[in-house]
């Protein structure tokens, strides 16, 4: 078993699966339907056996080198190899993705009822580019499983969605696109400059000089912070998530915003430590109105997925506040509250999908009083709204407030305004419940509302389960990423080596004028 | 007892909680009552016997239970310290949640959720042990918010209420307020001291008493900025003056509630957290000359809006907001002996007097408004004498807990040099007043005179069961005793050897010892005021009822400032909640939708189809149009070649 090339298995075993489900031909459209979510099921379900085989074998004393390696050169030419292998952060994030599909598919039995079998293709090759974004060592293989994620995603929105779903889809893609221009030149700037492209070399090595830092820092900017969404790139998110259909949305908030943040951690702060420091204020003021700005356009909503999805905007600035503190508590909170807002504000989306399936209308005025009809939905319900607004003992907690730790180190009146954002949370978080969930029932169509069935409650209890566990008990977690957040620590504390001592192999002799004029960073 | 009972003390509740929670739809209503009340009366029991260990026996310990949150330097485990500190308040906690527990067995059996109830009880009774049983900050923000959740479902329990759900909302989000304070604080703290475990951080605050803190370019005292942030958080979940709006809109929550929640213990988490916090507090005397102020003040307001309030749990709960600004002047002038004693005697006074109060309402159909009442001493014979009790201790009648521990807040307060001591005397002793005036008010509205009631209701009102009397007759031992028994060990001389290190107070500070030294005027004075207070009710509303109309008629701006709280909701209205909205509103249009949309995805988008239509509408079809045009490409190119070529 450890021969095999098991984080190379876990990655393709959905496309396998895919390729499975493509082939599945049958005159009565019913069993290809039922054959391809079985398909689905089993193999979103084995791929997460694999990750968690990866966990059991994970060397946690070297949790921040890079393990399970595989590597496979197409040519002599370094630029581009198949070359990938996990760290701490890697693989939770691995974990996060593979734990989440199978529950999304799980979930999509009733939202999901025309193109059974494309949408089930669809959501496993986004399985295999979301692994493979989080696995990559090589950058241009991790521009091309960044990017990849786009097509699947574009076309669950633009297919299953709702009825703008064609102009979410565009806008959607109309952003990233931007983005990943610049960060493919990006890329190819490093290899020319540096002679490699593979980025365990590139980490901690600040091989490049400041100025050409800023300028790629820029680059890969424009790429992750759509993808955060950071203010004020962010209003792509509203619209895809109000038209996506439910997995869509759980597999769009729980995972695939987390790549942009995954990007600051992996590309940008290891790579470029320069453009960091200096654009670390930048960060946080962006940071610091994405949480005010959004959490108070989140109280405007009507619309139940807008205003989750406004408050996702609004964690994430809390993601990129704690990456940009660059100190040990800042960063594992950040990763903190992704692995966290990936649990919970998936279910937030499932628990709307959850009475848009019976109701067919995100519209908060149209519920009211629904605890009277389905007691158990109002409590899951209310678990994961006090675990979005961070309360102490769910895993909210624990990441927005170590990433709050960290700020207030670096910055204490930034801290100050960010935790602001931990009261208008309660704000419109509770507003919310307290529209759906309590008051009486004024819309007669309520009435007939039944509470979760055993599918439902199956997809509810490991998210609850999970929430609880990092609440109480985060040990495994932030032990997991430790190693490798201090790793990155460790290049910022010791600031004076940064820009003057490191010799950088070729870029020198272009450089020295600028390193004169730009001495100060 | 060993570790293991201790730490049950702590999780009876969750474990019955749990159970009722679990099981809520397979569960009698007898059976939830029966499992979470007999958890918490185990837990109250073991408390009592944990006492005598620990606060009489000096058996001081702390249990650790699991690993929480460990990040670098930040270490916060789950730790449970037991000290004379937290027994107290375990005491105090589970015996006045035990005699709730029972209470509202009667007082909610009409109810369709008895289950949900008790297990939310239960559930606020765990976090609030954890609360005080904190070994370390994040630890105590654990507790904090977790009461907190829990008034915010026992306080929007009756959920259909609209008013209901406005205020369990309203204590949340401005708790949250506090909590803003309160979450800087720790961080301020683990910057200071690297550390957020009380032991480390008391041991070190001598060590840290200059350290500064650079802030917006300026070195503030760390110590100084810290304490001010953490009472912020008390200033919160205690009611103080500014962030005590959420405390009298929580009265929409059943009675039992209040009397445990908004009464005896959450409110009083406030006080706890700055007594527990002494060794902090002791080397920021301009955070403690805060304290005194927003103490002081918050004695007097409460007070004076408890006079005009018709709501007869209004009353009792601006009553309660007053008696926090007492304990927290306390602290201020360094009392927090007198400011613990007093929350212990408080808690069992006031919750008793929340729960006559609740009797009254049990019998008179649900009525809240003092004016429909009057004249139920015959109906309701026990409730009357429970409230006198209660009333004689919150006055501060000799012989009554109140008297003991309200007097020594206002002496130390007087023997203290810190700033603005002696202005949070004269503040207490108005309020003393006042004091003593509403609770006779109270008195005579609800059980004297004529009956104002309905004829119907009239003819329904009944004594309560006993099994909502018992719980009455052990908070009026309480109220009766535990002042005069509680005083040499709290204040008196055994207060050293009581509190070992729990407590830190330095030398130059301690004004419970100087407490003991005043003129005598200053001792009498409190005693003067309330039987002055009571006549003055008397008079008005059993000898002359029409001088309270007089009154304000007299003087009715001051009747309309009082009686609307000072005006705080609309301020706060007006200042927060609708620019709130509105500019989340205005975000939303004008930026999001009107800048970055328009000129971003929406714009890009149209300026693309813009120009193919441009593109697309050259091609005419027209043969001599693109002849024409070929010629031109031509001709231009050829000049370009022939002549400019040296320019390019």
């Amino acid at each position: 078993m450890l021969d095999w090339p098991l984080l190379t298995l876990t990655i393709f075993l959905p496309t396998f699966g895919a390729f499975f489900i493509f082939f599945i031909r049958n005159e009565n459209p019913e069993i290809v339907t039922r054959n391809a979510r079985y398909v689905a099921m089993w193999v979103s379900g084995f791929t997460f056996v694999l990750s968690l085989l990866l966990l059991r074998d994970f060397d946690f004393a070297a949790a921040g080198d890079f393990q399970f390696v595989n590597r496979f050169a197409f040519s002599s030419n370094s630029f581009f190899s198949y070359y990938v292998g996990v760290d701490g952060i890697s693989l939770a994030f691995i974990l996060l993705s593979t734990f989440l599909t199978p529950l999304c598919i799980l979930s999509s039995k009733h939202a999901i009822k025309k193109n059974v079998k494309e949408f089930m293709i669809a959501f496993l090759l986004l399985e295999t580019f979301m692994i493979g974004t989080f696995s990559s060592l090589n950058l241009v293989i991790f521009y091309i499983f960044f990017e990849a994620v786009l097509i699947p995603m574009f076309l669950i929105i633009g297919i299953w969605g709702g009825e703008r779903r064609v102009y979410a889809a565009f806008k959607f893609f109309l952003y990233t696109l931007l983005g990943s221009v610049l960060m493919l030149i990006a890329i190819m700037v490093i290899h020319h400059k540096t002679g490699t492209s593979n980025i365990p070399e590139l980490m901690f090595q600040n091989l490049l000089d400041p100025t050409t830092q800023k300028w790629l820092w820029v680059a890969f900017f424009a790429s992750f912070a759509v993808k955060v969404p950071m203010w004020p790139v962010h209003t792509w998110l509203p619209d895809a998530h109000v038209e996506a259909p439910t997995a869509g949305s759980v597999i769009l908030a729980g995972v695939l915003l987390k790549m942009g943040g995954y990007g600051f951690l992996r590309l940008s702060l290891p790579i470029l430590p320069d453009a960091s420091v200096y654009f670390a204020p930048f960060m946080f003021v962006l940071s610091v109105l994405a949480i005010i700005v959004t959490s108070l356009i989140a109280f405007a909503q009507k619309d139940m997925k807008k205003l989750i999805a406004y408050s996702s905007v609004a964690h994430m600035g809390f993601v990129t506040l704690g990456l940009f503190a660059l100190n040990l508590q800042g960063i594992q909170g950040a990763i903190m509250v992704m692995i966290s807002h990936g649990l919970v504000s998936a279910a937030l989306f499932l628990c709307v999908g959850v009475v848009y399936d019976r109701l067919h209308t995100r519209e908060i005025a149209r519920y009211g009083g629904l605890v009277k009809k389905m007691p158990v939905y109002a409590t899951v319900f209310m678990f994961f709204i006090f675990a979005s607004v961070g309360l102490p003992g769910t895993s909210g907690f624990v990441g927005e407030f170590l990433s709050l730790v960290g700020v207030f180190q670096a910055n204490k009146i930034i801290a100050a305004f960010a935790t602001l954002g931990v009261i208008l949370g309660a704000v419109y978080s509770l507003w919310l419940y307290r529209e759906v969930v309590f008051g009486v029932i004024i819309n007669k169509d309520l009435e007939i509302m039944k509470d979760l069935t055993l599918r439902e409650k199956l997809v509810f209890i490991p998210l609850i389960v999970m929430t609880l566990f990092f609440g109480i008990y985060p040990k495994p977690l932030l032990q997991l990423v430790e190693e490798p957040s201090a790793k990155i620590v460790a290049i910022y504390t010791l600031p004076d080596t940064l820009s003057e001592n490191l010799v950088r192999p070729s870029t020198i002799n272009i450089d020295e004028k600028n390193n004169q004029e730009h001495g100060g960073h | 007892m060993s570790p293991l009972h201790y730490s049950l003390i702590v999780f009876l509740p969750l474990i019955g909680s749990l159970i009722v929670g679990v099981f809520f739809n397979k569960i009698t209503n007898k059976g939830a009552q029966l499992i979470t009340s007999s958890c918490v009366c185990l837990a109250a029991l073991l408390a009592i016997i944990g006492f005598v260990n620990v606060a009489l026996h000096d058996n001081a310990l702390s249990v650790f239970v699991l690993d929480w949150i460990t990040s670098g330097e930040l270490n916060a485990p789950w730790k449970l310290r037991f000290d004379t500190l937290s027994i107290v308040m375990l005491c105090v906690v589970t015996i006045v949640s035990s005699m709730v527990h029972i209470y509202s067995i009667g007082y909610m059996h009409h109810d369709p959720s008895i289950p949900r109830f008790m297990a939310y009880l239960s559930l606020f009774t765990f976090f609030m042990n954890m609360l005080v049983t904190s070994d370390n900050l994040i630890q105590l923000f654990f507790g904090w918010e977790g009461v907190g959740l829990a008034s915010y479902l026992l306080i929007g329990f009756w959920n259909e209420k609209k008013s209901a759900n406005k205020a369990s909302i309203k204590a949340f989000v401005v708790n949250r307020v506090g909590d803003f304070g309160f979450a800087l604080g720790i961080m301020a703290v683990y910057v200071i001291f690297k550390s957020v475990n009380f032991n480390t951080i008391f041991a070190n605050a001598a060590l840290h008493s200059q350290t500064e803190l650079s802030l917006l370019g300026y070195q503030v005292h760390g110590l100084t900025l810290a304490c001010i942030l953490l009472f912020i958080g008390a200033m919160g979940k205690s009611a103080q003056l500014g962030l005590h709006t959420w405390l009298p809109d929580a009265m929409e929550g059943p009675t039992p509630v209040s009397a445990l929640i908004h009464a005896a213990t959450m409110v009083t988490a406030g006080v706890f957290m700055l007594v527990r916090l002494s060794p902090l507090f002791e080397f920021a005397p301009s955070a403690l000359a805060i304290v005194t102020i927003v103490g002081a003040c918050t004695a007097f307001f409460a007070a004076t809006v408890g006079m005009t309030q018709f709501d007869i749990k209004r009353v009792i709960a601006y009553s309660t907001c007053s008696q926090l600004g007492y304990m927290f002047f306390a602290i201020g002038v360094s009392a927090y002996t007198a400011a613990m004693f007093h929350l212990v005697t408080h808690a069992f006074f006031k919750a008793l007097l929340f729960l006559c109060a609740g009797s009254v309402i049990h019998g008179v159909d649900g009525e809240q408004d003092m004016r429909n009442m009057g004249g139920l001493y015959k109906l309701m014979p026990y409730t009357y004498a429970f409230m006198w009790i209660g009333s004689l201790a919150l006055a501060g009648i000799p012989l009554f807990a109140g008297y003991y521990s309200k007097d020594m807040i206002l002496e130390a307060a007087w023997a203290s040099h810190g700033f603005g001591a002696h202005f949070a005397y004269f503040m207490g002793i108005a309020a003393a007043l006042m004091t003593a005036f509403y609770s006779w008010r109270l008195l005579f509205m609800t059980f004297h005179g004529t009956p104002r009631m309905p004829k119907k209701v009239l003819s329904h009102v009944h004594e309560s069961p006993s099994v909502m009397l018992f719980p009455l007759f052990i908070l009026a031992i309480g109220a009766l005793f535990s002042g005069a028994l509680g005083y040499e060990l709290f204040v008196g001389h055994g207060r050293v050897d009581f509190w070992q290190a729990a407590i830190f107070v330095l030398p130059a500070h301690d004004s419970v010892e100087h407490a003991h030294h005043v003129p005598l005027w200053v001792k009498k004075l409190p005693l003067v005021v309330a039987v002055f207070g009571i006549g003055l009710a008397y008079l008005a509303y059993m000898k002359r009822k029409n001088l309270p109309e007089k009154i304000t008629q007299a003087c009715p701006r001051l009747y309309q400032f009082f009686f609307n709280k000072w005006y705080f909701d609309e301020l706060y209205d007006t200042v927060f909640v609708k620019p709130t909205k509105k500019a989340g509103l205005w975000f939303w249009q004008k930026i999001d939708v009107g800048v970055i949309d328009r000129f971003g995805p929406n714009g890009i988008a149209a300026a693309a189809q813009r120009i193919s239509r441009y593109t697309s509408s050259l091609q005419t079809g027209y043969i001599y149009h693109y002849a024409f045009a070929m010629v031109f490409g031509v001709v231009v190119l050829m000049t370009v070649y022939l002549f400019g070529i040296k320019g390019l």
